[in-house]
């Protein structure tokens, strides 16, 4: 390991420069990235755990490829995203569903946007947080803004090729990987003699209970008209 | 049509059998996307650029290529090219000069977009008075956008970089567009032996599901942010996303380095790496100059010769390292703005050392002849005038 850190907790500055303009590439298959250097994924899984024990207000924020339930792998992974959060003492879950800019502004306790996702590191004083089901160019810019205006420790668990702008980055993660994620981080918290029984993560207080029973054509604002059939339309088959 | 199989990228473009074929750069082309399973071509295919989309209607009508559309001018067959690969199509069109100037604003937004495709783009210049000639200043308007750029100096590099082209703007951490620019008439027009992979064997279809952004959902950026532009409202946190989402394409053209190591053998390719003296081209010019190589190595001269195969990313490294040594260096181009000398001198220590051409333009061609007196110039030999060889 270099002694000064390539890629480290921020705030970095202004605009600062991409990782990958520093050098760093992601890691080979079978590997990982720490700080941007290429490490074997056991040290880097260490680090991770032991930062999102100790650090304050751990978050887990999964992406549309975990929250959506695209295909079986993707409940598998958010079975394993569960179970994860479960051992991590206070850890929060704040979903990033979509890539939408939402404006005048998110609010920041429901979910975190890539278009200005310092905002809920901010107000939720994040230290620490992993990125999980999020696609690559997304969480790419999402882990650049964190780097440059905040102090947030980034761990993204990829499912493609890794991230250089986090400070801990492991890729090719699926479901079984993040289960061993999670005994990593059970291992090292009897190591830091942190007591904890696993449970759920807290509801999110700021997401209404769905019921499933008030959703409304007009929740599709300007894409309502897709919804409704036309006047004398019949729709037989859909997708 | 023949009967295809999908074999591996790494088979099909580093490993399989080849045949030797005596064959034009449009056919050259051709053939790659015969071996590419490319879902659509498009494009605006005027006379007389080249034949590469004709030669690919062709194979659109022999089974190759799934669909082929014609589109009423560059700007809207470039902007269809986008919607096509963001619906997860693999797509190919093919452009020069002027075309690829009225297609460029859509092609300059490919990047941003992440649209993975491959464009062809045959030099011909682009400024009045009008020429059909090779010239390839058009490439300069190609190099600030965040495209993968390959220059190919002759018909085996059409097809190599073209084949080669779809798999590495598919990757995950690429995800860009790949432009394939060769010299009109010189590579195109004319015949070059290509060693081929066999016709039966294809490269896998496009998943567009293994990629960093999802497939077309008007309701995410770009999309949206093209329909109102939020990103662009006047907040602090707006300017930061458009900032880093510059970034995030030069950071993906950066990561095509080592696909690009993988499929093309290096961003250049290097003859004689102790030499004296260095002729770094790129294209058609590479042509000429490896044959100045030649001759200066049959008169006793220590000269090298870089050829650059892909301008974006640029060889930087491979650049200072190659020439860190070189008492001179020359630069032959067939263009007036001298854009690779520019972007020579740009990236190594001394810049002085750099000769400003030979540059030829409007369709002239680069005798070889020119390229020697600049060698003479440098190392300080007085020549007769002569016709070599």
């Amino acid at each position: 390991m270099a002694e000064e850190k390539v890629i480290k907790p921020g705030p970095a500055g202004y605009i600062p420069q991409p990782a990958s303009f520093l050098g760093v590439d992601t890691p080979p298959p079978g590997k990982a990235l720490l700080y941007g250097e290429v490490v074997d994924e056991e040290i880097a899984m260490r680090e991770a755990a032991k930062a999102m024990l100790t650090r304050r207000n751990p978050t887990i924020f999964p992406g549309p490829l975990v929250l959506w339930g695209y295909n079986t792998s993707a409940i598998e992974k958010a079975k394993a995203v569960l179970e994860l959060a479960m051992e991590i003492p206070n850890c929060r879950i704040i979903p990033m569903p979509d890539y939408r800019p939402k404006y005048p502004k998110i609010n920041p306790e429901a979910e975190i946007n890539p278009n200005h996702p310092n905002l809920t590191i901010l107000h939720n004083k994040i230290e620490a947080c992993i990125f999980v089901g999020v696609h690559c160019h997304y969480a790419n810019l999402s882990l650049r803004m964190i780097r440059a205006g905040t102090n947030c420790f980034t761990i993204a668990l990829c499912a493609e090729m890794g991230h250089e702008d986090a400070m801990v980055s492991l890729r090719d993660v699926h479901a079984d990987d993040i289960r061993r994620f999670r005994d990593v981080v059970v291992e090292m918290r009897k190591e830091l003699g942190i007591e904890w029984e696993p449970k759920m993560p807290p509801e999110n207080p700021s997401l209404p209970k769905e019921e499933w029973t008030n959703v409304s054509p007009l929740d599709f604002g300007e894409y309502a008209y897709l919804l409704l059939p036309r006047k004398g339309e019949i729709v037989e088959e859909s997708e | 049509m023949v009967e295809q199989k999908v074999v591996d990228p790494d088979y099909l473009i580093l490993e399989a059998p080849r045949e030797r074929k005596f064959i034009t750069g449009s056919q050259a082309f051709a053939e790659a996307i015969k071996r590419a399973n490319v879902d659509i071509a498009i494009a605006y295919p005027i006379t007389p650029q080249s034949e590469t989309m004709h030669l690919v209607g062709d194979l659109w009508a022999q089974g190759y290529v799934k669909d082929y559309y014609r589109a009423e001018e560059e700007y809207g067959a470039m902007s269809a090219i986008a919607g096509a690969v963001r619906g997860g199509a693999r797509a190919f069109s093919a452009t020069s000069g002027p075309g690829l100037l009225r297609g460029l604003e859509a092609i300059v937004s490919w990047p941003g977009h992440r649209i993975p495709a491959v464009l062809g783009v045959m030099t011909r210049v682009v400024n009045a008075p009008l020429s059909i000639q090779p010239d390839n200043v058009e490439i300069a308007y190609l190099l600030h956008s965040g495209l993968i750029v390959f220059h190919a100096e002759n018909q085996q590099d059409v097809f190599d970089f073209t084949l080669a082209g779809f798999p590495i703007s598919e990757k995950v951490d690429v995800y860009l567009p790949v432009v394939v620019a060769t010299e009109g008439f010189f590579v195109t027009h004319a015949k070059g032996y290509v060693e081929l992979p066999p016709e039966d064997m294809k490269l896998p279809p496009r998943d567009p599901y293994k990629a960093p952004v999802p497939p077309t959902d008007c309701e995410i950026p770009p999309a949206r942010i093209q329909r109102d532009a939020p990103v662009q409202k006047s907040n602090f946190m707006s300017y930061l996303i458009h900032a880093v989402w510059q970034q995030e394409v030069w950071s993906a053209n950066e990561r095509a380095r080592k696909w690009i190591n993988h499929y093309l053998g290096g961003l250049i390719e290097v003859v004689n790496p102790k030499a004296e003296v260095f002729i770094v081209a790129s294209g058609c010019a590479a042509a000429q100059g490896r044959e100045a190589q030649r001759y200066a190595e049959m008169e006793g001269l220590n000269v090298g010769l870089v050829k650059v195969r892909s301008i974006r990313p640029f060889p930087t490294q491979e650049l200072r390292e190659v020439l860190k040594d070189a008492k001179a260096i020359i630069v032959p181009e067939h263009n007036i703005v001298g854009w690779l000398c520019k972007e020579v001198k740009a990236v190594i220590p001394n810049g002085d050392r750099v000769v400003e051409g030979p540059r030829v333009y409007g369709g002239m061609t680069l005798p070889v002849e020119l390229i020697m007196d600049e060698i003479y110039k440098v190392l300080g030999i007085k020549k007769e005038k002569k016709t070599l060889v």
